[in-house]
């Protein structure tokens, strides 16, 4: 039974190996992804209600025990992050499918995004530092490939800059690991729990973790540390930042809340060093969504602006505001990937992606604007939709402490939020246009077929119902939020599962 | 490059480096070796016929494109993993070995077959990064 | 010897930092290049030098009778010589692209990203 940890991972592992047997046939791998990712999400729910049901599960690969082997551990906070992983996949295949060009798909999108979706559904599933690290290196380096593909002038140079910026961090989380490994003789999570606490040198413990918060936060994109992610997000095609948005930033912040709640005991020190970097990472990502006028930047912008709520959550570190964390990047996973879903099909009906020329989209398509409102309401947080919750169970853990400039911070975050988004509502959708579709470009939405309208149409559809069911459905969440958090405060049992009585 | 001496030694050295390969790859279990290292080697040759002869001739050698190779060595190491959990019921890449050695090879196991999937995955990468490159130049 | 790896793990990083901070790609490279096997030297060192034998147990005995190397740092390192093997040649191929591109090896001048419609 405790096999099954593995099948998110091989499943993916597998779509890809057979989409590189069909390397260059656009329809058989169009075909496979979509039925593969579908499947997957069957997977996936399978893995998330076994351990909903039975508790945690930890298998060691290789039959090689705990702390000398790689233990995977699927426990809650884990199969939930793999669960998110598959609604995002499903959805991306399916956008990817009907919008990308036939050249890019030939160069071999699908393997590659299989291959990202693997590595994503690793770094959540193992035990050990190492092998997380590994299950990074292939995240970005599939990344690179999705975001290279294609060649075009600009692609290449945000390149450059994701490269290396990414390239970077992976370096300082390996100097990190060396460290780790030479102070304790051991990279297993659970193991390094226990040792760490041990040891007498805090000074180098200290400096470690230091390099773990460096290493992860460029790719969280923490204040000082973001500036690459708006340099390069808005260069590839939307399925692709599509995905990025929604799942590469975020895997940096689980490492995050991974290392810094299980292998390093929260201390004063780091958890102000939260609260600071995430206030600041809301007000410089919340400003700089204000000023952008490239639509796919301030989307970008709002990623950014919206880590820094975790990580608060994370600085606080009460079961109410951790709750509140887990419950916002739940949330934050679906509705990012959705926003750039939506800036890709506002490209699609207006041929511009700057917002002081589009407009109008609310009265050529009400429908479609309609659908693009539940999302942006979301972002916001207007009470019974998605947003809301989280918030509220953050200001509550901000109180609890009674750390009022960073609830401040917050209440600041949603406020800005509500203005960059109201002038997109305002500037994309209500005002009149300056720009029409240009009658020889390819592909544009009115040009389309029914069919293809619709599928275009059905992943941000279907993403906007699982936003309507993290709002309204909110107990549920919660409950696993609570749960997640709980785990997060209370180590021993995951300690416990790995090495064993 | 059109030297008759390189030529001539890479016609020679490419099947004795193929078999070197091989040689690396098997013993790479309890001594230093094993698919990686073999792979190398065994891309090495090709990429010596390739100076010496160019690259369409080491095209015409290989017959198929070496990307294909990919999915081949990535299917066997993924079948060598599944082995034990579909044989005995242990977790996932858990050895399973043959009682008997064999002569030559040594003891089989899966762990074999994983090395020989890293060898093919390592040529195929290393041939089509080169291939990549030189045809750019030319 | 553990002075001597010191030192030149120090060289490596702060060449390799020189390297990244200049202007020019290729620099860029080959700073991370250079930082990256600084790392490794990092690993081999804080993984204990033991001047021994490999960590197999000799047929005729149970246990381990002589000093011995640990084998970790060496699979660490292994693992992320090969990773950045990978990772280095999709990056040179990366600059050359970019180099015909843009016809610049100056990091500064990539500014075309500001305005960037993707259609």
């Amino acid at each position: 039974m405790t096999q099954l940890i593995f099948l998110p991972i091989l499943f993916q592992a597998c779509i890809a190996v057979l989409l590189l047997f069909f390397f260059g046939k656009v329809k058989i791998q169009k075909i496979i992804s979509i039925a593969g990712s579908a499947l997957n999400l069957a997977v996936a729910g399978g893995v998330f209600y076994v351990v909903r049901l039975e508790g945690s599960m930890a298998v060691q690969a290789g039959n090689w025990q705990a702390p000398f082997g790689i233990t995977f551990v699927a426990d809650t906070l884990a199969v939930t992050m793999v669960l998110l992983t598959a609604i995002v996949g499903f959805a991306v295949s399916i956008f990817s499918a009907y919008t990308l060009s036939g050249n890019r798909i030939r160069f071999g999108y699908f393997p590659v995004f299989h291959f990202l979706m693997m590595g994503l559904c690793g770094s959540f599933l193992t035990g050990d530092l190492f092998n997380m690290y590994v299950w990074f290196e292939i995240t970005i380096i599939t990344s690179f490939v999705l975001l290279t593909l294609g060649n075009e002038k600009e692609q290449l140079e945000g390149a450059v800059k994701y490269f290396a910026m990414n390239m970077l961090a992976s370096l300082i989380f390996l100097t990190a690991l060396g460290i780790l490994y030479g102070l304790t003789g051991t990279l297993n999570m659970a193991d390094l729990s226990g040792k760490l606490m041990a040891i007498e040198n805090r000074g180098l413990v200290n400096v470690c973790a230091l390099f773990f918060f460096f290493g992860f936060g460029i790719k969280a994109a923490l204040f000082p540390m973001y500036f690459w992610l708006p340099d390069s997000y808005h260069t590839p095609p939307t399925a692709v930042t599509a995905v990025f948005a929604g799942l590469l930033t975020k895997v940096a912040v689980y490492a995050l809340i991974r290392v810094f709640s299980l292998v390093f005991i929260p201390e004063a020190f780091f958890n102000n060093l939260f609260l600071i970097v995430g206030a600041f990472t809301i007000l410089s990502g919340g400003i700089g969504s204000l000023v952008q006028n490239n639509i796919r930047k301030v989307f970008s912008y709002l990623i950014i602006c919206h880590i820094g709520y975790m990580i608060i959550g994370l600085g606080l570190f009460t079961q109410a505001a951790l709750a509140g964390m887990m419950f916002y990047l739940i949330h934050d996973i679906i509705i990012k990937t959705n926003l750039f879903l939506m800036s890709g099909m506002i490209i699609k009906i207006k041929g511009s992606t700057d917002i002081r020329q589009l407009g109008d989209i609310y009265n050529d398509h009400p429908r479609i604007a309609l659908l693009f409102a539940i999302s942006l309401f979301s972002v916001i947080g207007i009470p019974p939709l998605s947003g809301f919750w989280p918030k509220i169970s953050l200001i509550w853990g901000g109180i609890e402490k009674s750390d009022y400039l960073s609830v401040g911070f917050i209440l600041f975050g949603s406020f800005i939020t509500l203005m960059a988004v109201a002038r997109i509502w305002s500037k994309v959708f209500w005002k009149s246009s300056t720009v029409t579709a240009p009658p020889n470009a390819p592909l544009f939405f009115d040009q389309l077929s029914k069919r293809r309208r619709f599928w275009i149409l059905f992943p941000v559809g279907f993403l906007s119902v699982v936003t309507l069911y993290i709002g309204f459905g909110a107990d549920n969440i919660h409950l696993i939020a609570s749960r997640i958090a709980e785990d997060l405060i209370n180590v021993d049992a995951y300690i416990e599962l790995v090495l064993g009585k | 490059m059109n030297s008759v001496i390189l030529r001539t030694a890479a016609s020679f050295l490419l099947p004795l480096l193929i078999m070197f390969s091989v040689f690396i790859l098997l013993r790479g279990h309890y001594l230093p070796g094993g698919g990686f290292v073999g792979g190398l080697v065994a891309a090495v040759g090709f990429v010596l016929h390739m100076f010496a002869n160019g690259l369409d001739e080491t095209r015409r050698l290989l017959m198929i494109h070496p990307g294909y190779l990919l999915p081949c060595g990535l299917s066997l190491a993924l079948l060598s993993g599944f082995t034990p959990v579909l044989i005995t019921g242990e977790p996932f890449m858990t050895g399973v070995w043959l009682d008997d050695p064999v002569p030559v090879i040594g003891s089989i196991g899966t762990a074999l077959f994983f090395d020989l999937g890293v060898y093919l995955v390592v040529v195929g990468v290393s041939l089509t990064i080169l291939f990549t490159i030189s045809e750019e130049v030319k | 010897m553990e002075l001597l790896l010191a030192i030149t793990i120090g060289l490596l990083y702060a060449s390799g930092v020189y390297m990244v901070l200049r202007r020019s790609m290729v620099k860029l490279i080959i700073g991370i290049i250079l930082i990256g096997n600084g790392v490794n030297f990092l690993i081999f060192l804080l993984g204990r030098i033991t001047k021994g034998s490999t960590p197999i147990i000799s047929e005729n005995s149970d246990t381990f009778l002589e000093a011995y190397a640990d084998p970790v740092p060496q699979a660490l390192i292994l693992t992320a010589i090969v990773i950045s093997f990978g990772l280095q040649a999709f990056a040179i191929v990366l600059i050359k692209r970019v180099y015909k591109v843009l016809n610049t090896d100056d990091i500064d001048r990539l500014s075309h990203t500001e305005d960037y419609d993707i259609l």
